[in-house]
């Protein structure tokens, strides 16, 4: 008999023979190098990185305050893209990465806020204020929290995945325009110190490099393990309407 | 077809539609008064929030225009696709041989002329309640490019919050982060016209600039959003 699922989107995997499952050997290996990345990025962080002369031991916080902020921020790229290739191609394997990508950024978000709300009260002595990289962090927060929220009010349908990818691209666009409106408003945040020549001992840029690549490694297994449990919830929800169908 | 014959099918397109949210506007009076009058609370409860004085006014004046305006902005924005699916409308709506882009053109002009209205009876009641003068025309475009800013991007989630069960709630959750720079630029704006601040950022600039950005993308994503 036909069948006919809510989504009205074709039921090519599920319909597929179940496969015997394999053992995931990519992910297992990339898993295993970002376990042992992190860990000797935690060991120079706390062991060879020098410590600060001015701030003390709280610039340590910034060897895990920057990879996390850069991994937030690519990450609404992604989602971004994600979308915007799904309503190009209408192929609902980037709608799950998009997904996917934005529940690993709203984690990493809240890592960013919650990690440089530590410094700031070490160093500002304040724990929070209207900067415009903070602000900027606090609105991308929110706006993977908007995304998320409308994901799950709308349910898994095309509707969803559309209204979302409409939400991420505007948000990707006006995040950079945010930022600088609330720059020209007041700005206090610390300046970008990579690039100008001697403004870092080389073994801070070191580690900081490590620790960014260890952090991106590690993001690439949340967010394949992720991708993997949407896909698994959009196929397990799809079968469970066919069951209805057919009773 | 040629260009232009195509753009005059699209106006008046857009016009049958607006004319028909206009004249359903007129007969149930129901989102202008709901929105004025939700703008005058927010004026009177400000009134109490920030206990003004000479002193402050100039400060928490501008900030106190536009919280009214946007969140009075909001509640009608809920209304404007919602209203046509509790009507039953919206099936009809979709079925008109209309290009999407036309709805939306319509319920933007709609939004504006309806949100604009309020604001045209609000701005002199503000001005009293907080006796600030107002009255200058430098204050149009600002009120008129914040506003265009706010319903934009409100229409379009209205169109995407409207088949969701809680629409109410979703709908702010949605247009409050994207619109911060027009509200940061609107107030900043406002509050530069009643004290003068040397060196201001080119603040109608960046509304002009968000509002073209924000228009393109919505006139691009609408059909996306709409549900088929």
């Amino acid at each position: 008999m036909a069948v006919i699922n809510k989504t009205g989107a074709p039921l090519q995997e599920a319909a597929a023979p179940m496969r015997r499952p394999t053992l995931p050997i990519a992910s297992l290996l990339l898993g295993a190098l970002a376990f042992v990345g992190m860990m000797i990025s935690i060991w120079v962080i706390f062991l060879y990185a020098p410590t600060d002369a001015i701030e003390g031991l709280s610039q340590r916080i910034f060897y895990f305050h920057v990879p996390v902020a850069w991994l937030a921020m690519l990450s609404f790229v992604i989602v971004a893209l994600g979308g915007a290739v799904y309503l190009w191609r209408e192929d609902e394997r980037w709608d799950w990465l998009a997904l996917a990508a934005a529940e690993a950024g709203a984690i990493f978000t809240t890592l960013t806020l919650v990690t440089g709300s530590l410094w700031g009260r070490a160093t500002w002595g304040t724990w929070w204020t209207w900067d415009a990289r903070l602000t900027t962090s606090l609105i991308l927060w929110f706006l993977y929290i908007a995304y998320l929220m409308l994901r799950s009010y709308l349910g898994k349908t095309s509707t969803s995945a559309r209204a979302g990818a409409v939400l991420a691209i505007l948000g990707v666009i006006d995040v950079p325009i945010i930022y600088e409106s609330v720059n020209w408003w007041r700005t206090l945040h610390p300046a970008a110190e990579i690039g100008t020549p001697g403004a870092l001992p080389p073994s801070v840029v070191l580690v900081l490099m490590l620790s960014l690549a260890s952090f991106t490694l590690f993001y690439c297994v949340l967010l394949i393990q992720l991708y993997q449990l949407v896909r698994l919830q959009h196929l397990t929800s799809r079968l469970r309407a066919r069951l209805q169908v057919v009773d | 077809m040629s260009t232009l014959s195509t753009l005059r099918l699209l106006c008046s397109q857009v016009l049958a539609i607006l004319g028909k949210d206009i004249r359903y506007e007129l007969r149930s009076k129901q989102t202008w008064l709901g929105m004025g009058l939700f703008a005058l609370l927010v004026f009177v409860i400000f009134n109490f929030a920030f206990d003004l004085r000479v002193e402050n006014r100039a400060a928490v004046a501008p900030g106190a225009l536009w919280v009214a305006f946007v969140f009075a902005s909001l509640l009608g924005l809920g209304r404007t696709i919602a209203a046509e699916r509790e009507g039953g409308s919206l099936d009809r709506l979709l079925l008109c041989p209309v290009d999407r882009r036309a709805i939306y053109l319509a319920k933007l002009l709609g939004n504006l002329l309806f949100i604009g209205v309020v604001e045209l009876v609000a701005l002199p009641i503000f001005a009293a309640l907080f006796s600030v003068p107002l009255f200058s025309g430098e204050l149009l475009p600002i009120v008129l490019l914040g506003t265009l800013g706010v319903a934009i991007i409100g229409t379009l989630f209205s169109a995407m919050t409207a088949a969701t069960r809680a629409r109410e709630l979703l709908l702010p959750l949605l247009v409050f982060p994207l619109i911060v720079p027009v509200v940061i630029a609107a107030v900043r704006a406002t509050g530069a016209l009643m004290i003068a601040a040397p060196d201001e950022p080119p603040w109608l600039g960046l509304l002009t600039a968000f509002d073209v950005i924000f228009f393109s993308l919505a006139l691009l994503t609408f059909s996306y959003v709409i549900e088929e």
